[in-house]
C-alpha cells in the first residue's frame, strides 16, 4: 500500500506509535479522492507537526503559535476558491489559540480544521496541556493534573458546537481500523463541507503520545481507551446538513428563529425571556 | 486626475492604499488610526477587496501572514499598544520573506499611555520590531500627502525585496485635513510576479512552502545573511530624505514627520532673525539616511545637530552613530503625546547657539521638558 498523492515521499519523524502519521494519511486520502490536492492549501501549527509542510503534497504555510486559525483565514479570504486546513495540536489550538479558533468558527470561515487531541505537548517534552486529564501526570503537573490549581480541561468540539458559523464539529479517534475508517468519513465531509461552502468545519482526533505518555504504543491506545476517550466521547457535535440545512447561514436563521420564539412565548406566557436564573430568584 | 481634494490623513492613506492594488486589509480599531479601518470597511467591498475586522492584533497579522503567503497585496494598521502586539506576526513575516505593509499611527506609550500624538515607537520600529534578526523598512510621512505617496512605494518596496514596510505616522498627520492630490490607481502591470505564493499547486508544480522555521543553524544563518544581503541593496538605493536650507546652515535640526513641520516653522522665525540653522528630514527612518547627514556634514559648514522628537529620544542615537563625534548632538522632544511648538523648537536653536560650541545648553533626553517648564517659570 504505497502513499497516497497527497503526501510527500518524505519519511515521517514522528515518534514510534504516535498517531499523526495515520492523520496525515487520512487528510491526504480524502483530498486525492475528492480531488482537491492541487487546490489545496495546509497551515501547520507549532508542535510535533511543526514540519509537516515537508509531508503534505501540496500548498503549505507553517504558522506561528497558536495562530492557524488566523493564517487560513487570510489564505482563504485572499483566495476562496482554494481549499483550506489548518492542522493544530491540543496546545496550539485550544491554548495559546483559543481566540483565533473560537473566532474563526464564529466567522464560519470556509476552512477545515484537523484537531490532534492527545492531552500533552509533545515537542517540548510532555507539559500538560489544556486538554490533560485530571491527574494526569506530565512533566508541568508532577503530582498529577489538580482542576484546584490547573482548573479543567477544554471539551473543544463541545464548546464549538454552540456556535452559528461551524458546519461540522466531530470528534473521532483512529485506535483501531474500525476507528480509523470513520475518523477518514470525517474528515472527508469535513472537506466536501468546504468545498460546497457549507461552513467551518472542525475534526478532533483523540490520539495518543507514547513518548511523553511513557507507555509503548499498545499501551498507549489502551490508555486513550480506558482515559481519554470517556472524557471526550467521538460523536458529532454539530452537523447542520444532518440537522436538515444547507448551510451556516441556513442553520444559523432557523436557531434564531426559534430563540424568538421562545422569547415570544415566554414572554406572553409571562416568564423571563432568558433561559436560566429565573427559578432560583 | 491632479485636482486636489481636502482629506484626513488617515483617510487618505487608506485610499492610496486602494489604489496602490491593496487586496486585503485586516485590522482592529485603535484610536488614533481606526479612520483607516473604517474607510477600507467602507471601500473595500465596493471594489472586490478584502476587509475583515479581526478579533486581536495578534490574529489581523497573522491573517496578513496568510493572504501575503496567497500572494495578495496586503494592509494592516494599527497605533502603538497594538503594533506591539503585532510584533510577533511581524518577526513570522521577516522570516517567511513575506511582503506586507503595516501602519502605525504613533500615539503615547509606554502601555496603554495616552491617545495624542507621539513618535516614541522610533526605537521598536528601527531596532527592534520582533525578535530575531530582521529590518523592517520604515516611511515616515511629514504630510497628509505624504500620508498618500508613501504607500504606493510601501507596497513597492514590499514586494521588491520579499520585506515587510512600516508607515510610521502619529495621531498628529492621522487626523489632520490638508489638500492631497491622489495617486493614480496603479496598473496591473505594477504588480510583482510571485511564483513563491500558496495558490494551490495544480497538480502541475511542487507545492510552495511559506515559513520561518529552520532547525538547521547552519542554514538558518545562511537565510539570514540572503535577507541581509537584500537590506544592503535597501541601504544603498532606498535612502531618502529631504533638507531644507542646510547649505549655509551652522546649525541643522533633524527631525521627521509631525516634528519636521514644527521645526521648519521654527527655522523660517529663526531665519527671519538671521540664524543659519536649518532642517534634515528623514523619510526613510529605516534605511536611515547616513549619506543626507553626510553630505551636510561634509559640507564643513554645520557646526552643531540638533535631534527634536516627540519622545524622550530615541532618534538621536541614529543620529550620533552616522555624526560620529564630528560634531556636537544636542536633544529637544516632548513625550507623552505632548507636540513640541514652533516657539518650543526655536528656543531650543537659540540657546544651543548662544553657548556656542563645546557647550551644549541642553544636554540630556529631559532637555525638551526642561526647557518647556523653564519657559513657563517652573521648577526644571
Amino acid at each position: 500500500m504505497g502513499r497516497p498523492g497527497g503526501l510527500t515521499d518524505k519519511p515521517f519523524s514522528y515518534c514510534p506509535g504516535c498517531t499523526h502519521g495515520i492523520v496525515h494519511r487520512l487528510v491526504a486520502e480524502s483530498l486525492d479522492e475528492l480531488e482537491l490536492t492541487g487546490r489545496t492549501i495546509g497551515v501547520v501549527p507549532v508542535g510535533c507537526s511543526v514540519t509537516a509542510y515537508e509531508f503534505f503534497n501540496c500548498d503549505m504555510a507553517q504558522a506561528a503559535h497558536g495562530r492557524a486559525p488566523a493564517v487560513a483565514t487570510g489564505i482563504k479570504r485572499a483566495r476562496p476558491d482554494n481549499i483550506v486546513f489548518a492542522y493544530q495540536g491540543d496546545g496550539d489550538l485550544a491554548a495559546i489559540g483559543t481566540a483565533e479558533t473560537v473566532h474563526a468558527a464564529a466567522r464560519g470561515e470556509q476552512i477545515t480544521v484537523i484537531f490532534i487531541n492527545n492531552a500533552i505537548y509533545g515537542m517540548t517534552g510532555g507539559q500538560m496541556a489544556p486538554t490533560s486529564l485530571p491527574a494526569q501526570i506530565t512533566q508541568t503537573s508532577p503530582y498529577g493534573r489538580d482542576p484546584q490549581v490547573a482548573g479543567y480541561p477544554l471539551r473543544v468540539v463541545e464548546m464549538l458546537s454552540t456556535l452559528d458559523g461551524v458546519a461540522l464539529a466531530q470528534r473521532v479517534t483512529v485506535d483501531g481500523p474500525r476507528n480509523i475508517r470513520a475518523a477518514k468519513r470525517a474528515i472527508k465531509k469535513a472537506f466536501e463541507y468546504q468545498r460546497d461552502g457549507v461552513g467551518y468545519s472542525i475534526i478532533e482526533v483523540v490520539s495518543t503520545c507514547p513518548t511523553n505518555w511513557g507507555l509503548s504504543p499498545a499501551a498507549a491506545l489502551d490508555w486513550l481507551r480506558q482515559n481519554m476517550l470517556p472524557y471526550y466521547p467521538p460523536g458529532v457535535y454539530r452537523d447542520v446538513v444532518a440537522d436538515g440545512h444547507a448551510d451556516i447561514a441556513q442553520a444559523a436563521a432557523a436557531r434564531r428563529a426559534e430563540l424568538a420564539e421562545q422569547a415570544t412565548g415566554n414572554a406572553s406566557a409571562g416568564q423571563p425571556a432568558r433561559r436560566g436564573g429565573g427559578d432560583a430568584a | 486626475m491632479s485636482e486636489k481634494v481636502l482629506m484626513k490623513g488617515n483617510e487618505a492613506l487608506a485610499e492610496a492604499a486602494l489604489r496602490a492594488g491593496c487586496d486585503c486589509f485586516f485590522g482592529y480599531p485603535i484610536t488614533p488610526q481606526t479612520e483607516v479601518a473604517a474607510y477600507m470597511a467602507r471601500r473595500m467591498p465596493k471594489v472586490g477587496g478584502v476587509y475583515l475586522q479581526a478579533e486581536s492584533e495578534i490574529a489581523a497579522i497573522n491573517m496578513i501572514y496568510g493572504a501575503s503567503a496567497a500572494g495578495a497585496r496586503v494592509l494592516t494598521s494599527s497605533s502603538s499598544p497594538g503594533i506591539s502586539l503585532k510584533s510577533e506576526g511581524i518577526s513570522y513575516l521577516a522570516g517567511a520573506d513575506l511582503p506586507a505593509v503595516i501602519i502605525n499611527v504613533q500615539r503615547g506609550g509606554p502601555g496603554l499611555g495616552g491617545i495624542q500624538p507621539s513618535q516614541a515607537d522610533y526605537w521598536q520600529a528601527t531596532r527592534a520590531m520582533g525578535h530575531g534578526d530582521f529590518h523592517v523598512t520604515v516611511l515616515a510621512p511629514s504630510t497628509v500627502q505624504e500620508m498618500c505617496d508613501l504607500v504606493a512605494l510601501a507596497f513597492d518596496l514590499a514586494d521588491r525585496y520579499r520585506t515587510q514596510v512600516m508607515i510610521l505616522a502619529d495621531g498628529l498627520l492621522g487626523q489632520m485635513m490638508e489638500p492631497v492630490v491622489l495617486p493614480e490607481p496603479a496598473g496591473a502591470d505594477a504588480r510583482a510576479d510571485k511564483p513563491w505564493a500558496l495558490t494551490g499547486t495544480g497538480g502541475v508544480r511542487p507545492g510552495n512552502v511559506a515559513n520561518s522555521l529552520c532547525l538547521v543553524a547552519d542554514n538558518l544563518e545562511a537565510r539570514n545573511v540572503e535577507r541581509f544581503r537584500r537590506y544592503e541593496v535597501i541601504r544603498d538605493s532606498e535612502q531618502r530624505a529631504e533638507t531644507y536650507l542646510v547649505d549655509d546652515a551652522e546649525t541643522v535640526i533633524v527631525a521627521f514627520g509631525a516634528c519636521a513641520r514644527v521645526a521648519k516653522s521654527a527655522i523660517d522665525t529663526l531665519r527671519r532673525d538671521g540664524v543659519a540653522v536649518g532642517l534634515i528630514r528623514p523619510i526613510t527612518l529605516w534605511p536611515w539616511p547616513a549619506d543626507a547627514i553626510n553630505a551636510v556634514l561634509d559640507g564643513g559648514v554645520v557646526r552643531r545637530m540638533l535631534s527634536v522628537e516627540m519622545s524622550m529620544g530615541q532618534m538621536i542615537d541614529d543620529v550620533k552613530l552616522t555624526v560620529n563625534g564630528r560634531i556636537p548632538v544636542d536633544f529637544f522632544g516632548r513625550s507623552g503625546g505632548v507636540v513640541p511648538t514652533p516657539a518650543e523648537v526655536e528656543g531650543a536653536v537659540r540657546r544651543l547657539v548662544d553657548a556656542g560650541d563645546g557647550a551644549p545648553a541642553a544636554a540630556g533626553v529631559t532637555a525638551g521638558v526642561a526647557a518647556h517648564n523653564a519657559n513657563n517659570g517652573k521648577e526644571a
